[in-house]
C-alpha cells in the first residue's frame, strides 16, 4: 500500500515537466524547428565521420565552380573547395560561437539582473544605467567597435558579442526579479532567517529560469545571425576558416554567375535562425504558467 | 531577566516621498512564556507592523523604528546584529503568513521548503536526521510524509496552510507570530487549523502572538487579548476580563457591537461610526476621540494613560481614570 502511494506521488511530481512537454508538442512549428536543429546538430557533430577536414581547405584549380552534383553536393567555390564540407564545418563554428556567446550573456545577465532587481537602489541604478548605455548602441555596431579595438579573432569576437547581448538578458532578469521580490514567499523565506544570497539562489533563480530560457532561445538566433554578419563584413572569423557568414563573403564576387554559392550558406543561416526562433516561441507558450489546459 | 517578550513604547514610521505614516505610536506589549496573545484591531491598526518589527524585517529604507525597545528573552532586538537576527528568525521566532496561496514558493517542493529551515539553523544535522524531522513535522500537521516531494500547486488551500505551519514550527521556535493565519481559509478548514495550532502549542509550549480581527477566534484560542487602535494597545487583559463586557474601551465596545447577537432580533448591525484614523495624522489626544461617543474635552487635548481596572486588565481611556466608569455629564 505504502509503495503504491510513493509510486503515485513520484509520477505526480513529474507532471509539471510533462505538461510543459505536452504544451510544447502542441506547437507544430516549434516541433519542426526542434527537429531541424537536432538534425543540424547531429550532422555537424558527426562531421568527421563522413567528411574529412582536408576537403574544407584543399584547393583544386581544375575543379573550380562545379555545380552541385553527386560528388560535390553543394558544388565547389572559386578555389575548387567543396562547399558542402565548408558548410558543415562552418556550422560547427557558427553554432559553437552562438552557444558560447549566449551562455556568457545568460550567466552574466542573470547575475547583474538579479543584483539590480533584488537589491534595488544604488546598485540597480548603476547596473541598469550602464546597460542602457550599451543598449543605446546597435548590437552589431558595438560588436564591430569592440572587435576593431581588440583585434580580430574568435575570442575577441565572442567577447564583443557577449557584451552586446548582456544588457538584454540583464533587463529580462531584472524585471522578473522585481515582480518576485515582493512576493510573500520571499518575505516568508526571510522570516526563516534565510540570507539574501541564498534567497536569490534558491528562491528567485529557479523562478526566473523559464522567462530567461525563452529569452536565450530568441537571442541565440540573432546571435548566429550577428556572427554571420561580422563574418560577411570581414571582421569576424577570418577566411579560410569556414563560417557561414565568411563563406558568403568570400564568394560575393562570384554570386552573380554562380548563385548557389551565396544561396546555400544563406539558406543554412536562415533555417537555423528561424528554427531557434520557432523553438523560442514554443517554449514561451509552454513555460507560461497562465496557459494551463 | 524580565518578561519573555517585552515591547515597550514602540514607535514605527513609514517614510515615503509624500508623507510620513505613523504606524505604531508607543505600542507596549508583554508576552509571557507559553502565553497566546490575541492581537485584535482594524486594518491598518499596526498589527502586522508589530510582527515585522519584532523580526526586524520592516521594509528597508521606508520603515523605521524611531523610539522604544523590543526585548526578546533578554536580547535587545533593535540593537541585535544581522547574524544574530538571522539566527533568531526561524529558530527562535517564526511567522505564519496570512495567505498560504502566496507564501509558498511555487518552484520548490514542500519538502525542500521545510528542509531549508533545518539546513539553515542546524547545519550539523545529517541528511537522514533532516529527512526524519521533515517527516515528523508533516505527520504532526496531518500531511502524509509521502507528499513532501510534491509542489505547492498540488495542495489545497488548507493543506498549504498546514505546510506553512510546518515550516514555521520545524525548528521548534519559542515564539510564533501568526498573522491572520486563518483569514484566507473557509470556516471548516479554519476550525481544523485552529485546533491543530492549539495542539501544537500545548505540545511545544510555544508563546504566540495571534493577529486577527475575528473576536470569536480570539475567545476560543487565546489566553489574553490586546486591542490595537492607531498603533497603540488600548485595552489589555485576559479573555475573561474583556469578554465579560462590563468594562471595555469604547472601541472594544464598538467591536463587540458589530457582532450580530443570535439571541436578539436585530435588523441592523451597529458599525463603529466614522472612519479609521488617517495614519499620516498624529493627534495630540486620544486616537479614537473622533469616533467616540463618550468623547470629552480632555480626550482631544491629551492622550490618556493605561488605567488599571483590576487583575491584569488595563484600559487606555479617561472614562476609567480610577478604574471605574466616570459619568460626569
Amino acid at each position: 500500500m505504502k509503495k503504491q502511494i510513493t509510486e503515485k506521488n513520484t509520477c505526480k511530481k513529474s507532471s509539471q515537466l510533462k505538461m510543459i512537454v505536452k504544451r510544447f508538442g502542441k506547437n507544430r512549428l516549434s516541433i519542426i524547428g526542434m527537429v531541424i536543429i537536432l538534425i543540424l546538430v547531429a550532422a555537424i557533430a558527426l562531421a568527421p565521420l563522413y567528411c574529412s577536414y582536408d576537403k574544407v581547405i584543399q584547393q583544386s584549380l581544375s575543379q573550380r565552380f562545379l555545380s552541385p552534383s553527386a560528388e560535390h553536393f553543394f558544388g565547389t567555390d572559386q578555389y575548387g573547395r567543396d562547399l558542402f564540407a565548408r558548410i558543415v564545418y562552418g556550422g560547427r563554428i557558427s553554432l559553437f560561437c552562438g552557444l558560447v556567446t549566449i551562455g556568457i550573456a545568460f550567466v552574466a545577465g542573470m547575475v547583474l539582473g538579479c543584483a539590480a532587481g533584488f537589491f534595488g537602489g544604488m546598485t540597480d541604478t548603476i547596473i541598469m544605467r550602464f546597460c542602457d548605455v550599451l543598449m543605446a548602441i546597435p548590437g552589431l555596431l558595438l560588436a564591430m567597435a569592440i572587435v576593431s579595438a581588440l583585434g580580430q579573432g574568435i575570442g575577441n569576437m565572442l567577447i564583443a558579442l557577449s557584451i552586446s547581448q548582456i544588457p538584454r538578458e540583464a533587463r529580462t532578469a531584472r524585471s522578473c526579479v522585481m515582480t518576485l521580490r515582493n512576493q510573500e514567499y520571499i518575505e516568508a523565506a526571510k522570516t526563516c532567517g534565510t540570507s539574501r544570497f541564498r534567497i536569490i539562489w534558491r528562491h528567485i533563480v529557479p523562478n526566473i529560469l523559464g522567462p530567461m530560457i525563452i529569452d536565450v532561445m530568441m537571442g541565440l538566433g540573432s546571435t548566429i545571425l550577428r556572427i554571420a554578419s561580422l563574418g560577411f563584413l570581414g571582421i569576424g572569423i577570418a577566411s579560410p576558416t569556414p563560417e557561414w557568414g565568411t563563406i558568403i563573403s568570400e564568394n560575393q564576387i562570384n554570386i552573380r554567375y554562380y548563385p548557389y554559392l551565396g544561396i546555400i550558406p544563406g539558406l543554412f543561416i536562415m533555417i537555423t535562425v528561424l528554427s531557434f526562433n520557432f523553438i523560442g516561441d514554443g517554449l514561451r507558450d509552454a513555460l507560461d504558467p497562465k496557459m494551463k489546459n | 531577566m524580565g518578561k519573555f517578550l517585552e515591547v515597550k513604547d514602540l514607535h514605527v514610521q513609514y517614510k515615503t516621498d509624500e508623507s510620513v505614516v505613523y504606524a505604531l505610536n508607543g505600542l507596549t506589549l508583554d508576552v509571557e512564556k507559553g502565553e497566546t496573545v490575541g492581537l485584535v484591531g482594524e486594518t491598518g491598526a499596526g498589527k502586522t507592523t508589530l510582527a515585522l518589527s519584532i523580526l526586524k524585517l520592516l521594509p528597508e529604507d521606508v520603515g523605521k523604528i524611531t523610539k522604544g525597545s523590543i526585548y526578546y528573552n533578554g536580547t535587545d532586538v533593535i540593537a541585535a546584529g544581522k547574524n544574530e537576527m538571522r539566527r533568531l528568525r526561524g529558530e527562535e521566532i517564526s511567522m505564519i503568513f496570512q495567505d498560504p496561496m502566496t507564501s509558498l514558493n511555487p518552484v520548490l517542493t514542500v519538502g525542500e521548503q521545510i528542509r531549508e529551515v533545518l539546513v539553515l539553523h542546524f547545519p550539523d544535522m545529517t541528511k537522514q536526521e533532516r529527512e526524519k524531522r521533515v517527516d515528523e513535522i508533516l505527520t504532526l500537521v496531518g500531511i502524509p510524509p509521502e507528499r513532501k516531494s510534491q509542489y505547492p500547486h498540488q495542495f489545497s488551500g488548507g493543506m498549504k496552510q498546514r505546510v506553512v505551519i510546518a515550516i514555521a514550527l520545524v525548528a521548534q521556535p519559542k515564539l510564533l507570530l501568526a498573522d491572520e493565519p486563518t483569514t484566507a481559509l473557509d470556516v471548516t478548514i479554519q476550525a481544523q487549523i485552529l485546533q491543530l495550532m492549539k495542539d501544537l502549542k500545548q505540545k511545544l509550549n510555544t508563546s504566540m502572538i495571534f493577529i486577527t480581527h475575528d473576536l470569536g477566534v480570539v475567545m476560543e484560542f487565546c489566553d489574553s487579548v490586546a486591542v490595537v487602535y492607531g498603533g497603540e494597545v488600548i485595552e489589555r487583559g485576559t479573555i475573561e476580563e474583556i469578554y465579560v463586557r462590563e468594562k471595555n474601551h469604547p472601541y472594544t465596545e464598538g467591536l463587540f457591537n458589530c457582532i450580530p447577537d443570535l439571541g436578539v432580533d436585530t435588523h441592523r448591525l451597529h458599525p463603529i461610526e466614522g472612519e479609521v484614523l488617517d495614519p499620516t495624522l498624529k493627534p495630540a489626544g486620544c486616537k479614537f476621540a473622533d469616533r467616540c461617543r463618550y468623547c470629552r474635552d480632555n480626550c482631544k487635548k491629551s492622550n490618556p494613560d493605561m488605567y488599571h481596572i483590576g487583575g491584569t486588565h488595563f484600559i487606555k481611556c479617561y472614562r476609567y481614570t480610577d478604574g471605574e466608569v466616570q459619568t460626569n455629564e
